[in-house]
Parts: C-alpha cells; structure tokens; sequence
C-alpha cells in the first residue's frame, strides 16, 4: 500500500515538468516525423501519406547539399577557432594584471548582446565604402569591398561574426574550470622541471578535458542552431552560398510554405545533431578525466 | 645521495606594507632534519616557498650546498618538494606521478623504470602504481607525494606540513616512517610544520618562528629544557609551560627579583610539579582533566591559574589544598618586560 502511493506522489511532482517537455520537445518532434511523411497541403488538395516521397526529394535537392556543405564549412571553421580563441583568452586573464576586470568584462560583452545586435553592429563593419573595415583598408589605399555580396567571402564573413560572438561564452567556461585547477599543481611540476608549455600540455590541458567536451557540444549544437546574423547580414544569399540549414529549414517552411519538406529537413538536422552529439562523447571518452 | 646544506641570510619578504620575514638567518647543515615550527601566519611556508624559488624574497640570501641560488628558478635549485595538499596530477596514475620529473628531465626510459621499481617498493606502493590518486586513501596519496621527491634523489627536500590531512593514528606511523626514509636517503630535510609533537619527534634542530622572525633554533631538548623566550615556552609541551607573575611566587619570586635585579615572569612545566608536604608552592585545586595514563590537576597558585600532571589514579577532588614540590633547576627565569630568559647568579638557590 505504502509503496504504491509513493509511486503515485512521486508521478504527480514530475507531471508538470513532464507536461512540458512532452509538450513543447517531444510531441512537436514526433509530429514533425509524422509531418515528413505526408505531402504540404496546397489550395484544394488537402495533405496526404506519400511515404519516404519528401526524403527522396531531399537527396535529389542540390540547395539542400549546398546547405549541408556550407553548415559543415561553417562549423568546421567556427568550433575549432572560437574554442582554441576561448582557451588563449581564458589563460591570459587567468592570471593577475591590472584591469583584469575590465578584460574580462570586455571579452564576455559580445555573449551578453543579442545575436542580431550583434549582427547590427558587424554589418556596419562590413558596409561597402563607409563601413568602418573599408575605412580602415582605405587608409592603406586600398579600394571598395563588399564581403557581404560576394559568394565567396558571404561565409567567412558570416563565420567571423559567430567567432567573435561565441568565443566570449566558452572563455567563461574555459575561465572557471583553470579557476578550479589547485595552483600547487603547476608549482609541484615546475619544481619538477617542467616549462610553461610542459605545464599546458601535460597539466592543464588534460584537466580542462571534461570542458572541452562540454564546450565542444555546445559549439557544434550552436553551430547548426544559431542563424539569426544571417537574416541581417546576407539572407542567405548570394545564390545560398551563406545559407545554413536551419535558415533553409525557415524559408521553407515559412516563406514557401513547404511544411512538409520543412519537416523532412528538420528531421535531417534532428538525427544530425544526435549523432554529433553521441559521437563526440564517444570520441572524448577516453581523453577525459572527470575528478 | 647526499645532503646539501642550506644558509640563509637575512630573508625578509614583505607584501606592500606587511612585513612576513624579517631578516631570518637560519643554517641548515647537510644531511640533518630542521623542522620550520610556529603558529599559522608566522611566515614559515612563506620562508619555504622563498627556499623552493617558488616565492622571491624582498632581500637576502639564500644558498644551497655552498651555491647562491637567490636568482635561479625553482627546476635550477636541485631540491624536491612535498605540498600539504600533495598536489598530485589526478588524471595521471601513480607511477606517472612518480616519474613526472624523470619525464620533464628526459631520463631515459629503462632508468626510469627502475627507479620506479625501487621506490614503489620502498613505499609500499608496487600494487597501485597503475591507479589514479583519486582511488586511493589519503595515506597512500601521501606515499606518492613522497616518491615523487625521493625518486629525484636530490640533495635537498623541502615539505610543506605533509602530514596535517592525515589522522591522528596515521599521522604517528607516517612521522616514524618519514624519519626513518630521510635517515637512510640521507637528504637535507626542511620541513614546515604547526605541530611541535612532529618537530620535537623527528627533527634534529627546531627552528621556532613568530611574527616573521626567528624566535629560537636549538635542538628539540634544548627547546624543551632551556626555552630562550615566554614565547617557546608557551609554544612546546603539551601543555605547554605555565608562566606565572613574580606576585603568584610571593617570597620567591621577590627573592628572585632582587637577585637578578629586573622584574621577572617565572615558567613551570606542569609535569614538573610533584606533591611534597616541604615543598615551596600552595595550590588550591578547582578542577581536574582526566586523560588516561594520567591526568591534569587545574588550580591556584598564588591567585595565578596553574595545571599540575599527575598519575592518571591520583586525582584531587576540587577545594583540595596541595604543597607543591619542583625541582630548583625546573623553574625558569624570564624578565618581565622582553620576554627573554635570565640566566640567576651562580650559586642562588630559588627556594630557601
């Protein structure tokens, strides 16, 4: 008797937050699964099953492809130097100078902004003729550019905006894990004869593992998450070349009105991230050394 | 392996304003074991670390087997170091500890192997040495701490209150043991301690400190026997020695008084006192801590708050008047006003 009432007590405290995610995580995900199998309601023609139909369509859809390939550019290019940014400026206001708040303080600030204030303030970089990088290269005597409209340069340009925005967040990560690092331990190994980089390789770095994973899982999570700074800078555009999946996902949906095919790609981009995410823990295993 | 001796002169450190050492001349002679002893905040980790080269002193010198090695870094000192918190790599395992200065060094692969072997088996640690410190007790953590420094075999190791994270049982086994090690490696052990129970068992010469400054060097029995301040006095024993006012003695301490002509503060070790029906002290007994083997007598001598130890069966009951007997050689002359021991004439006997 006493035991199946705990059992009820204990479903009823976890019923509102179960509610929740279920709610507005599970059931929109699911239905997005059961949506990737029916075919966008038009007109007269209302919605009906077509099977894999959508999926075949995705793999004979080059703007997915080219999506797919800028999303792996982009995160390729973005993770790795955010998080080795974030480590450098971590170790350097690790240690005590004067005004070390104020460093600290400024490295953080591009995480607290908003993405697309953030993506304000970097348009007006990039603005051809008076933005402030023309400005500054016009001194050198150099011309016009246009990093923005340029199919070629529309990524990376996008890429920076999300380095500089990202790296400040990991710092903080990266800042209190060398926080929780026992000084003595550096000490113990100088005494020991290791230099500076000896101490980095073999101490620090070892113990900042279980951050690295943490931060890397973020970074590549944000990587397919965060598009906002598109819709200010770009568009996606010139031809796509600057377009990430999720902002496909949102002008398939709700600019062509392709709900079905918006949900096939969300599928896509659902088990992608999974699979990124288990990899990771599996490839880190090992390396990482958890107190 | 071979002590180096350590000399230095005229350490002082200070932090903006704050003084912490203050012109410390201490020698250290090669091979023997000097304990660092003195409550927290006395500056003697400060003085260790100046020592290590992981902290620079603000002036002074210090030297290392006839070497000044006051500018060189910590790795160029040729010494080891224990930490109070062992600072051990904890995603590296034991063996790996242990030869992480072989590493750093490049001593090649074989040597250090063999190395390892030894010192594994001098401390007990040949079955943990794959584990991570994080699996293992606080006393074998200790042990790995230990055989990081000894497998370096330098002239020199310095600790930094090693045992203090240990239990009281542990702690005892683990000071035999760390005497013992020092004695057959043969090293110059400087090692930093609060608890004089540890200096006055293993070292060979105590250095007391207060307040940045040297209080007194001497070997433990002549700490215990002949202490040069109030300070010592109060410091070493357990419990330490009384010091009581020339008015508590009455006669005695006024006789004192005029015979060394200063003003005087008179310490008496409480296992020095002994019931005696001739003997000169009265004390009125108001309570009594029983700890086994024997016990604490607490009362009043003269007006002064006064301990006696005594046989753990014979304890007074409270109101008890007591006469008190003491050895002539076992009251101690301090003058009132510096705190320095005074030495009487030659020839004056204290009690009449």
């Amino acid at each position: 008797m006493k035991i199946k009432r705990d059992w009820i007590w204990g479903w009823t405290l976890i019923a509102p937050a179960l509610a929740l995610i279920f709610l507005f995580t599970h059931i929109p995900a699911l239905m997005t699964l059961w949506g990737s199998l029916f075919s966008t309601p038009r007109g007269r023609k209302p919605s009906h099953f077509v099977g894999l139909a959508n999926y075949e369509r995705l793999i004979q859809d080059p703007t997915f492809w080219k999506v797919l390939g800028n999303n792996a550019i982009y995160a390729l290019g973005t993770i790795p130097v955010s998080m080795a940014l974030a480590l450098a400026m971590a170790l350097l206001v690790n240690r005590p100078f004067k005004g070390r708040a104020l460093a600290r303080m400024a490295y953080f600030t591009p995480t607290v902004l908003p993405l697309i204030a953030v993506a304000n303030i970097w348009l007006f970089f990039y603005t051809p003729g008076f933005g402030l990088i023309d400005q500054v290269l016009g001194l050198f005597g150099a011309g016009q550019s246009n990093f923005l409209g340029n199919a070629g340069t529309a990524l990376p340009a996008i890429m920076v905006v999300a380095i500089w925005k990202e790296a400040g967040f990991f710092m903080i990560f990266y800042l209190a894990a060398l926080q929780a690092i026992p000084p003595q331990l550096a000490e113990a190994a100088k005494i020991e004869g290791a230099g500076a980089w000896t101490i980095f390789r073999r101490i620090t770095l070892p113990l900042l593992m279980p951050t690295t994973l943490f931060v890397s899982i973020n970074a590549v999570i944000n990587a397919f998450r965060l598009v906002d700074h598109i819709f200010i800078l770009t568009g996606g555009g010139p031809d796509n070349a600057s377009s990430l999946l999720l902002y496909y996902i949102y002008e398939t949906s709700f600019r062509f009105w392709d709900t079905a095919y918006g949900a096939t790609l969300s599928v896509v981009l659902l088990a992608l991230m999974c699979l990124l995410a288990i990899g990771q823990f599996f490839l880190f295993d090992r390396k990482v050394h958890y107190k | 392996m071979s002590g180096g001796a350590i000399s230095l002169q005229g350490i002082s450190k200070s932090w903006g304003e704050t003084q912490a050492l203050d012109g410390i001349d201490i020698e250290v002679p090669a091979g023997s074991f000097t304990a660092l002893l003195g409550p927290s905040g006395c500056g003697k980790s400060t003085l260790l670390r100046i020592v290590s080269g992981l902290e620079e002193a603000s002036g002074g010198q210090v030297m290392i087997a006839g070497q000044d090695v006051t500018q060189r870094p910590a790795d160029k000192r040729n010494l080891s170091m224990v930490f109070q918190s062992y600072a051990l790599f904890p995603h590296l395992s034991v063996a790996e500890n242990i030869t992480f200065g072989l590493r750093t060094r490049r001593v090649p692969k074989a040597e250090r192997a063999e190395r390892l072997t030894k010192v594994a088996a001098l401390l007990g640690l040949s079955d943990y040495l794959s584990r991570k410190p994080g699996q293992l007790s606080g006393g074998q953590q200790q042990r790995v701490a230990l055989g990081r420094a000894v497998i370096s075999e330098r002239p020199v190791c310095l600790m930094d209150e090693p045992l203090s994270n240990l239990d009281a049982k542990l702690r005892h086994a683990m000071r035999v043991e760390l005497r013992a090690l020092q004695q057959s490696l043969g090293f110059t052990m400087l090692y930093v301690t609060h608890d004089q129970v540890e200096a006055i068992t293993m070292a060979d010469q105590v250095v007391l400190m207060n307040a940045g400054r040297v209080e007194q060097v001497a070997d433990p029995k002549t700490l215990y026997e002949r202490p040069e301040t109030t300070f010592a006095a109060r410091f070493i024993g357990t419990p330490p020695m009384q010091i009581l006012p020339a008015t508590a003695l009455g006669e005695i301490g006024a006789r004192a008084e005029a015979a060394t002509g200063r003003a005087l503060q008179f310490g008496i070790r409480p296992e020095a006192l002994f019931e005696n029906r001739e003997g000169p002290f009265e004390m009125v007994v108001t309570g009594g801590e029983y700890l086994g083997a024997d016990a604490l007598v607490s009362g009043r001598i003269g007006g002064s708050e006064a301990l006696m130890r005594v046989p753990g069966r014979a304890l007074p009951g409270p109101g008890a008047g007591l006469r008190l007997g003491l050895a002539p050689g076992d009251l101690h002359f301090f003058d009132a006003r510096t705190g320095r021991r005074v030495t009487p004439p030659s020839g004056f006997a204290p009690f009449p």
